[in-house]
Order: structure tokens, then C-alpha cells, then sequence
């Protein structure tokens, strides 16, 4: 044919496939309009909004958190409970992770581990109120042991809360680690082991490198669920004091003092704070490997 | 394993790692029995168990708080916001995957932003756009309220599955003739399904744990069974609080029952693991 001799100019299809936009592509569509449509317009809506506030000049909400020591404290309170808490829990879970991928049988803890996760944070609040209160079978353990004389108080403050989001968040992170863990070919730690090298080292060289990414995102996904903690800091926590998190001070404004303005104003502190957090944490995880965990022999 | 030689060091490590989960365990029964207990107690005032035991709070709680109206809308909005989040989500996750266009590392900011700001965040001015639009206090406001964390978790979950699976496989299906739709049937989806069914397994349980998004978008007529448990923990002294354990039951039961037929189906910790056992 004659095309050899003349070099063609590729059509508009051909080139946009080459910059990696073909039909495939478009597959992301549906997904991104959605999102577009029910999280940035609203979100942008909510920052146009807190600049907005009912009386003032447009930063008058944030001058009013920030200079009021009951709304601007719920920030520290806040993370002394959601950062404690995520790495509890992914401290816990990487050994167990590790453990538990070996077993043949997993059904039965999985599916107990998993129990949390649907009950939710309401219901462990409920369970965590009669089983902690001072009548509660812990008290009365802990006082058949003679190792208190009196029920001690664990319910209604900050360690009711930190304990609700153990209770609810390690088996959510237990679960993404354990996928994240069981991704990593056996036979890589075997290669690992048949050059001598013993667990620790096994852990270090081999699967922490492996597993960072997966943790990274793991964290993120849990730092999210404790940062936002609402009811049982309502329920087991003491809303008013030592569990103020700043969830309560935006409901607060927004369902209580019907304050749309500042509500979306305080929504807006944590995101930032949010944000400042995941992205220090996904910057660390592009310092590592990322790809196939798999082996090479497909 | 090989390892016949395992070091006391690594024994008493591996006995503090079953110790803890046996701990938790028997924490997390105390906390589920301390409820069922008091669900079925006459009264329960300074003993180890209840006197004597009745039924009669379940039929209270029943009535009382008009549960088989929550339950429908609660069934209603954890399988919308399934089926949606998988048909638009898995798909996403691919082209993520495969593709490198302009553009993607925003794509890519856009679905992960929903995941790091905390749901009562976006809750709030959510809710206030879903009222403008008159969806605010419907279940199709729930429902789309719910689709914001949901989505991109299951593009998150899913993008490393389809990482892991080997691009030659689909480019000898593409030799052989296959479109995109074929590509998806008959070789895509038989690998992922281990991930796809773990991701949609995440986020059913997620969603009707979801606590902060319907609690802030919905109205009388479309609490979900959390938000109505919630309401009726917080009003504690209004009602028997044996009541309030009974309806606890019930919701507990109810999300038992979807992770019980979910686990029959997939385990969602065996993803990857079980492919590789098979290959040996």
C-alpha cells in the first residue's frame, strides 16, 4: 500500500489515545461527576457560606472560634483522642495481621472482629454504658479481684471514648491491614528466609516496606473515623468537659444555635486540620515502594 | 512453616499477640451480653444477673420506636447505596488503574478527598444543599448522602486488586478481539471479585453503621436504625432502658444477619492470599 511511503497524519482518536484518553478513560466519568456533584459544590458552598457570618466582617467566625477558648480547645481535645486512638490500633493490628494471614482457618475470628465494625460506634457506646458503669461486670470483676475497693469511673469521660473508638476502629483497621497483608506473596518472605534472614529482619526488609502504602492508607482511613467522633462522645463521653470534640461544637451551631454560618466555618477547621494530617502522612508513604506485592511468575 | 527452632523470645511474642485478641474478644462479649442482658431483664440493679428474665421489651421497642418502618428504609438505603457505589465505582478504579491521562493525579485528589474530611464536615453543608434541592430529610437524600464516603472507598480498595493483577493477561485478551465490555465479563471481574465483594462487603457494614451522615441528612421519615438507636440512647430516662437494650438487639441482629450471608460468600481477609495458596 501506499501508506509506508506517506507518512499520515494520526487522527485526533489516535493521538488523544496516546496521552492515555481513550474509552477506558472515560470509565472514571460517572464516579467524578458524582463526587463533583455531592461533595466539592456543597463543600464550596459550605467555605463560601462561613464567610458569610450573620454579623461582621467576612472572617468574624473564625476570629470568633479562635478567640473563644470553649470552641477553639475542642481542636486539641479532639486529636488527644482520635491520634492516640488510630495508632493503638494500627499498632494492634499489624501483629495480629501477621499472625492471623497464616491461619488456615480465619472464618471465625474475621467474622468476630467484624462484629464492631456493624454494630457501630451508637450501639458500642450502649454496651460500653452498662458494661463499664459502676454496676457493670468490669467493676464487679475488678472488685471480686480485690484490686479496687470502689467501682472506678470509666464511662462518662475521655477513657470511655477512647475506649469506644478502640472497640469500633481495630477491627476496621485490623481488616484493611490484614487485605493489605494477605496481598504480600508468602514466597517473597520465603526467598527472605532461605538468605537467612530471621523474622525480625524478615518484618523490617521484607513486609514493612510492602505494607507501607497499604498503612499509610490504612491510617488515613481510621485517623478519618476517630477525628470525626460525634456519638459516643456524646453517649460515654462528658460532652460538656474533658470529651468537647469539636464535632459537638459544629452540630451545635448548626442544630442548636441554628448558626449556618459559623457551623460551616468550624466544618471548614476540620477539614484543614484534617488535611494538614493525611497529606504529612501520604507524602511519607510516596517515600517508599509501590507496586505488584505479588510474585513475578503470573 | 519451617521454622522448627522458633525462639522463646518469638513464643512469648506470639502468646502476647492471642492474649490480646483473646482480651478483646471477651471485652466485646461482655459489651454485646451486658446489652442482650439487660434486653431480656425485669430489672437489673446490683447483682451479677437479672432476677428474673421477660420478653415483653422486645414487643415494647417494636411499637414504640415503629420498627418496621426504620428497618424498610434502612434495607432500602444500604442497598442503593451498594449497588451504586459498586456500578460507579469499580469501573473508576480501572481507568485509575490502567490509564495515565492529563489530569489524573486531580481525579485522583477528587476521590480521596471525601475519605480524609470527616463526615460530620461534609455533613453539614451536604445537608444544607440537599434541602435546597428539596431532597434534605428524604431517603434519596440519605441515600446520596451516603454515596460520598462510599464511592471512593470502593475506587480506593479496588485500584491496588487491579495493581496486582498482570496487564499481559488483558493484552492477550485485547489480541484475541475482546472490547472493553468483554474485557470487563469475562476477564476482569472473575480475577476481582475477591476485591470487589471485599470492598462492597466494607462498605455495606459501613453504611448502615453510618451514624453521621444520616443522622444530619435525614428526617422523621428516613432514620436509618442507628440514627433511631441513637435517639433513643440519648433520650435515656424517657424510656426503659431495658427498651432502648431491646431495639439495640434488634439492630444488632439485623447487621449480624447481612455479615453472616456476606462471610458465606466471601471472606473478606482471604483476598489475595487464597489465590496465591491455590497457585502452590
Amino acid at each position: 500500500m501506499t501508506g509506508a511511503a506517506l507518512p499520515r497524519r494520526p487522527g485526533l482518536r489516535e493521538r488523544l489515545a496516546r496521552r492515555g484518553l481513550d474509552g477506558t478513560t472515560l470509565l472514571v466519568l460517572p464516579a467524578a461527576l458524582a463526587i463533583l456533584a455531592l461533595f466539592v459544590y456543597p463543600f464550596i458552598e459550605g467555605l463560601v457560606l462561613s464567610f458569610l457570618p450573620k454579623q461582621g466582617g467576612p472572617l468574624a467566625n473564625y476570629a470568633k472560634f479562635f478567640g473563644d477558648p470553649y470552641l477553639w480547645k475542642t481542636i486539641p481535645t479532639t486529636l488527644g483522642l482520635a491520634i492516640p486512638a488510630t495508632l493503638a490500633n494500627i499498632a494492634l493490628s499489624v501483629p495480629v495481621a501477621l499472625r492471623v494471614r497464616r491461619m488456615k482457618r480465619q472464618r471465625l475470628l474475621t467474622t468476630i472482629l467484624v462484629i464492631p465494625i456493624t454494630l457501630g460506634t451508637v450501639l458500642v457506646a450502649e454496651g460500653l454504658l452498662n458494661y463499664l458503669g459502676p454496676q457493670g461486670w468490669l467493676n464487679r470483676t475488678l472488685m471480686a479481684l480485690h484490686l479496687i475497693d470502689r467501682p472506678v469511673r470509666l464511662v462518662h469521660n475521655y477513657w470511655g471514648v477512647l475506649w469506644s473508638l478502640v472497640i469500633a476502629g481495630f477491627p476496621f483497621t485490623f481488616l484493611l491491614t490484614l487485605s493489605y497483608v494477605s496481598g504480600i506473596d508468602p514466597n517473597l518472605e520465603r526467598a527472605a528466609a532461605t538468605l537467612g534472614a530471621g523474622p525480625r529482619a524478615r518484618f523490617r526488609t521484607v513486609l514493612l516496606p510492602l505494607m507501607a502504602s497499604g498503612l499509610a492508607i490504612t491510617f488515613c482511613l481510621s485517623f478519618v473515623q476517630a477525628f470525626a467522633v460525634y456519638p459516643s462522645a456524646v453517649l460515654v463521653g462528658a460532652p460538656a468537659g474533658s470529651t468537647r470534640v469539636i464535632s459537638i461544637a459544629a452540630f451545635q451551631a448548626a442544630y442548636e444555635v441554628y448558626d449556618d454560618s459559623l457551623a460551616s466555618s468550624i466544618a471548614m477547621i476540620m477539614a484543614a486540620i484534617q488535611l494538614v494530617i493525611v497529606v504529612l502522612v501520604l507524602a511519607g508513604r510516596s517515600l517508599f515502594y509501590r507496586g505488584p506485592a505479588g510474585g513475578g511468575k503470573g | 512453616m519451617t521454622q522448627n527452632r522458633t525462639s522463646m523470645l518469638d513464643r512469648i511474642w506470639i502468646l502476647a499477640v492471642w492474649t490480646f485478641v483473646g482480651f478483646f474478644i471477651l471485652n466485646l462479649a461482655a459489651i454485646v451480653g451486658a446489652v442482650a442482658v439487660n434486653s431480656v431483664a425485669t430489672r437489673w440493679l446490683g447483682t451479677w444477673l437479672p432476677k428474673a428474665y421477660t420478653w415483653h421489651w422486645y414487643a415494647d421497642a417494636w411499637s414504640e420506636f415503629q420498627l418496621g418502618n426504620i428497618l424498610t428504609v434502612t434495607f432500602e438505603v444500604v442497598g442503593a447505596v451498594v449497588l451504586l457505589s459498586g456500578l460507579l465505582g469499580v469501573p473508576a478504579a480501572y481507568a485509575l488503574s490502567r490509564r495515565d491521562f492529563p489530569g489524573k493525579k486531580a481525579v485522583m485528589l477528587l476521590f480521596l478527598l471525601p475519605l480524609l474530611v470527616p463526615p460530620m464536615t461534609i455533613g453539614i453543608p451536604l445537608a444544607t444543599v440537599l434541602y435546597r434541592f428539596g431532597l434534605g430529610g428524604t431517603i434519596w437524600g440519605v441515600i446520596l448522602a451516603n454515596l460520598v464516603p462510599s464511592l471512593p472507598f470502593v475506587i480506593l480498595i479496588t485500584i491496588p486488586f487491579i495493581d496486582q493483577i498482570d496487564q499481559r493477561v488483558e493484552q492477550a485478551a485485547r489480541v484475541f478481539g475482546a472490547n472493553t465490555l468483554r474485557l470487563f465479563t469475562h476477564v476482569l471481574v472473575p480475577l476481582l471479585t475477591p476485591g470487589i465483594l471485599a470492598a462492597l462487603l466494607l462498605v455495606l457494614v459501613r453504611t448502615i453503621a453510618m451514624f453521621e451522615l444520616t443522622f444530619l441528612t435525614s428526617g422523621p421519615t428516613s432514620q436509618t436504625l442507628v440514627v433511631a438507636l441513637y435517639y433513643a440512647v440519648s433520650a435515656a430516662g424517657v424510656r426503659a432502658g431495658q427498651s432502648v437494650d431491646a431495639m439495640a438487639m434488634i439492630y444488632m441482629v439485623t447487621t449480624l444477619v447481612w455479615l453472616v450471608i456476606a462471610l458465606r460468600f466471601v471472606n473478606p481477609t482471604q483476598i489475595v492470599g487464597r489465590q496465591a495458596a491455590a497457585r502452590d
